[in-house]
This record gives C-alpha cells, sequence and structure tokens, in this order.
C-alpha cells in the first residue's frame, strides 16, 4: 500500500501546495512517491521530506498537459497504489476525475479534514455546510484544500525515477496560456480581496472607489452578483456560491449588504472587514471588524492612510 | 451535429441550506429548487450554437424523481428541441450520473455534451470529466469561451492563474464556467408551450448499469461560527486593527 501525490506545475522550485499535499497523504501512514510532470525542478522535488520516490513524467505533451494525457499516465501508475491524491488545484480538478472514471471509482473533492482510510470532511454548498463522505474500500482518488495543511518541510532526500510516458493521442492540445491580465492578482488566489456591492451605484464610481484601494493592497477585485447583474462589474469578479468561492487572508466589503450566496462563497476568508452605511447588513454581523460609514469616505480616507505595498 | 445537456436540480442560491436536525442528509422539505446555475451557461450555449447553424439539435436531460420534470420544462421554453427525464433513485454520486450520460449521448450519437462546471449543491466539479473518459472523448473544462469550426472545437477554459486555449476534435465534453455566457431568461409563453411538450422517460435502473453510489454521505454540519467580530469607530482605527491586531496589513 502506497500512496501517488501529484505535484502542481511550478514554474520553479516547488508549488507550496505540493508541499501541502505530500503533508496531508501523510495520513495514511504508507510511502508516498510524488509525480513530478514535464521540465519542473526534479531536484527540488527530491527534498521534499515524506517523499519516498519521486517519478518524473517527461515528455513535451505533459509540460502544458491536456486531461487525457495526464489521466493516461496516472492511470498506467494506479496499479500500484491505493490512494492517489492532488492539491485542487486546476491541473488535478482536469485529470483526476477521468481517472477515477477509468478505475469505477468514486472520487472526493477538496477534503478538507482526512477523518479515516476512506472518510472524508468536504465543503458543500460552498462552504455553507461541511459534509462527511465515505468513499468505498479500494483505490482512493481525490483532492485537497492544500491550505489546510502543513507545508512539508525542505529536507528529504527522495530518489529519481524517470517514469515511461503513452504518446498522446492528439485529439486535443493546449494551443495557448494567457496569465491573469494586468498586476492584480486572480480572483480565487488572491492574498486580498476587495469587493463591492450595488451601493457603489454605477460601473465609473466602482472602479474609481475600489480600483485604488486594491492597488495599495496589491488585492483582486470582486464584486456581489447584484453589482455584476447591475453591469457595474464584468461577471468574472463575481463573489459566491454563483462565482468564485474565495479564501484570502483579507477580504475587504464594500457597500454591499452580505446576501446567503456571496457570504457563502466568502466564510473561509481569515478576516473579513466590512463597511456599509447599515449597521444591521448580514455582512456587519460576519465580519470580523465593522465600521458603519459611507463608503465613499471612508474607502479614500483608507487610501491615504494605507502605505503602498508590494505584491507578492 | 446533435449536443446533449445535462442539468441537474439543486437547491436555489438564495436559500439557507440547513442540515436536517438529524444530521444525515440537507434539509430540503418546502425548498425553492433551480436548475444548476452553471447548466443554465452550457444550455445557453447548445442553444446559440443551435440558432447559429452550427448545432442541429438540443436535447436536455436530467436525472432524478418526477420533479426534475419542472427543470426540464423550463430547459425546453429557453430553447432545448426535446428533453430526456432519467428516472433515477434520488442519491445519484458523480460516476453514476457520468454512465448514464455515456449511454444517452451513444444512444443519441451526440457530438458534443455540454455541462455545468460544477453542481452548486455539491460542488465537486467531477461529472464532465468522468463522462469524457467513460466515452474515451476529449474534454473542455470550465469553458469561457468556446468556437465551433467543422469538427474543430477551440476552447478558453479557467486554469490557476489565468486561462488556457484549446483546439479538440469532436466528439467532445464541455463543461461551462458562469463566464461563457448571460443565459437568456424564460418567457412565460415560452414556458406555456414547454408544457404542452412530451418527456421522454427513460427508465435508469432498467439500463444494466451499475448505480451504485461509491460515495456515501455520512453526516452533514453547519460548519463552526466565526468569532464574533467587533465595531470600529473610525477608518485609523480599523486601519490599526488590521496591522497590529490581525497583522494582515503592513
Amino acid at each position: 500500500m502506497s500512496v501517488l501525490v501529484l505535484a502542481d506545475i511550478a514554474a520553479s522550485g516547488v508549488a507550496l501546495a505540493t508541499r501541502q499535499a505530500v503533508s496531508a497523504a501523510q495520513h495514511w501512514g504508507a510511502p508516498i512517491d510524488l509525480l513530478v510532470l514535464g521540465s519542473t525542478d526534479v531536484a527540488a522535488h527530491t527534498q521534499i521530506a515524506g517523499v519516498r520516490r519521486v517519478l518524473h513524467a517527461d515528455a513535451p505533451q505533459l509540460a502544458q498537459p491536456v486531461a487525457e494525457d495526464l489521466a493516461r499516465v496516472l492511470n498506467g501508475l494506479a496499479d500500484d497504489y491505493t490512494v492517489i491524491l492532488a492539491a485542487h488545484g486546476s491541473l488535478a480538478r482536469n485529470a483526476l476525475p477521468r481517472v477515477a472514471a477509468l478505475r469505477d471509482v468514486g472520487m472526493v473533492s477538496e477534503a478538507v479534514a482526512l477523518l479515516g482510510p476512506h472518510s472524508y470532511q468536504r465543503p458543500i454548498y460552498a462552504g455553507n455546510l461541511l459534509a462527511t463522505v465515505d468513499n468505498r474500500p479500494g483505490l482512493q482518488v481525490l483532492t485537497v484544500r492544500a491550505s489546510r495543511f502543513e507545508a512539508a518541510a525542505l529536507n528529504g532526500h527522495a530518489d529519481c525515477v524517470a517514469i515511461a510516458v503513452p504518446a498522446t493521442e492528439g485529439r486535443s492540445r493546449v494551443t495557448g496560456h494567457k496569465t491573469a491580465a494586468g498586476e492584480r492578482p486572480e480572483l480565487g488566489n488572491a492574498r486580498v480581496v476587495v469587493s463591492g456591492g450595488r451601493s457603489l451605484g454605477s460601473a465609473e464610481r466602482f472602479h474609481a472607489c475600489l480600483a485604488p484601494l486594491a492597488d495599495r493592497l496589491g488585492a483582486a477585485i470582486g464584486a456581489t452578483r447584484a453589482a455584476v447583474d447591475s453591469g457595474y462589474a464584468p461577471n468574472e469578479w463575481q463573489v459566491g456560491q454563483t462565482g468564485t468561492v474565495v479564501a484570502p487572508d483579507l477580504y475587504i466589503a464594500v457597500g454591499l449588504s452580505g446576501a446567503l450566496q456571496h457570504t457563502a462563497g466568502i466564510k473561509d476568508s481569515r478576516v473579513i472587514v466590512a463597511i456599509n452605511q447599515d449597521p444591521e447588513a448580514p455582512i456587519m454581523q460576519l465580519a470580523d471588524y465593522s465600521l458603519v460609514a459611507d463608503l465613499f469616505d471612508a474607502v479614500p480616507e483608507l487610501v491615504r492612510h494605507l502605505q503602498p505595498e508590494a505584491t507578492a | 451535429m446533435r449536443i446533449i445537456v445535462s442539468i441537474k436540480r439543486v437547491v436555489d442560491h438564495n436559500v439557507q441550506v440547513r442540515p436536517r436536525s438529524d444530521g444525515s442528509d440537507i434539509d430540503t422539505t418546502g425548498v425553492r429548487m433551480v436548475i444548476n446555475p452553471f447548466d443554465e451557461n452550457a444550455l445557453e450555449e447548445a442553444v446559440r450554437l443551435r440558432e447559429r447553424g452550427i448545432a442541429s439539435e438540443v436535447v436536455v436531460v436530467s436525472f432524478g424523481d418526477a420533479t426534475v420534470q419542472e427543470s426540464l420544462r423550463q430547459a425546453i421554453a429557453l430553447g432545448a428541441n426535446r428533453a430526456i427525464w432519467g428516472q433515477a433513485p434520488a442519491a445519484l454520486d458523480q460516476l453514476a450520473v457520468a454512465k448514464l450520460l455515456r449511454h444517452v449521448a451513444q444512444r443519441e450519437e451526440a457530438s458534443l455534451v455540454m455541462l455545468g462546471k460544477q453542481a452548486i449543491d455539491e460542488d465537486a466539479g467531477q461529472t464532465a470529466q468522468m463522462l469524457a473518459a467513460l466515452l474515451d472523448w476529449p474534454q473542455a473544462v470550465a469553458v469561457s469561451e468556446l468556437a465551433i469550426d467543422g469538427d474543430t472545437l477551440h476552447a478558453t477554459r479557467e486554469v490557476d492563474g489565468g486561462s488556457e486555449s484549446l483546439e479538440i476534435r469532436l466528439p467532445a465534453v464541455v463543461s461551462a464556467d458562469l463566464r461563457l455566457n448571460a443565459p437568456r431568461f424564460v418567457k412565460l409563453p415560452d414556458l406555456m408551450k414547454a408544457k404542452r411538450q412530451t418527456i421522454e422517460a427513460l427508465d435508469c435502473t432498467a439500463l444494466g448499469i451499475d448505480l451504485s453510489p461509491r460515495l456515501q454521505r455520512a453526516r452533514v454540519e453547519t460548519p463552526p461560527p466565526r468569532p464574533a467580530g467587533q465595531r470600529v469607530g473610525s477608518v485609523t482605527e480599523l486601519i490599526a486593527k488590521l496591522r497590529n491586531e490581525a497583522q494582515v496589513i503592513a
């Protein structure tokens, strides 16, 4: 019995999420192998503590793999493992369900706690509820919310093995990759998120009010469904159950009341700040720090007081 | 070209979901149900492809008890040509739905199956990928832009830190992101017309497909509440708290 962890693709070194996934994999008390793709820094991965072997699948099509190719690699390895695990990023979300289906087993998405050999806790309804899920015994396929696990140390020395990679079938290929535009971090991964609601009043005022604050904090900008529906913000900015679920260190909610589907999508933020004229708004109850104020006074004042901060 | 669109009936996102008192599942008594929003994006895109003459027919399918027929009628009112109600036990997991969809896709000789990137109740985000694997078709997951040119599908999909463009040879499975489009609203006359249309009933238990759930929900609970917050009196106080107490800003 052993555990296979799929490493995230890192531009250099080891992704934090990969170290966190390795530490989650310790749960089974079994040897851990790490699958590393393409031209990733293999040597760096051999230093992750707790890893027995690094399996290096090096082929051009795996630098930015389509799910079909990655699933074929994982399926070829699956006979040797009782657990296949990865951080809940887009790489694993794309490929692991395919592996589960090929193996005729269920898959657990975004486990936040590992309870038994095949029992897990995971959020449902955008984190409004927590479900305990029992998978059948046999091969376990899952992703974990990496931030819930301590990062494994970098003082190990695993062996490295190159593995054979099946040829791409060629019915699908990646033709391009675009990094999120501009200096702003991506909403789903940002350390700070500044969100606005309908109280901003117009697209111009939404931008004029929130952009300077986001610039100062190196934050992503989010919006409520109501603000998106009113045309104040593009729909890719929508935060909540029907948009993007976020869990930043700091979430600043400006001029938004805190509709259910919105608050469901921000509940896992470390610190929530709400600025609102209505002291009774639901967001004011949820927030760690709430300020009753006219946002058009308070936000510019915040901007003046904040020192420009370097983005991570 | 025929497109299958799979829709799931879910609890409306404006409803506060609660566990049953015994914690065994979610209490859905008297709760408003809607089409999963991401499935609406998938349906809208399929209907637009037909309106542009790229697809010839849009067939919508949903699995569950008799109530899913209401969602199917709504989908017809939104532009689907016909509907299949997969009569099935309520507790289907993602793998079971993928197996049923494979059956429908093969029977209908579909070139494209579209669905939402995830359902807002389970948040699993697995069904499209599982279906693609079972059919041995390529996939495009969390798609925000889509174009079809002959038997080639061009998709832009959302990935960590940006987006990725894919070129895929049909047949394929596509799951829709919110950004794909803004779904139209249903019109009352269309809904009235849809009420008269026949929905095909498909007995899912008679297909010889193993639908037994791999995943069992043992318990549902409310997450621990966030600790009570504090009211601050001014912007300077707020900044001081964020800096010194919460230590989230420099």
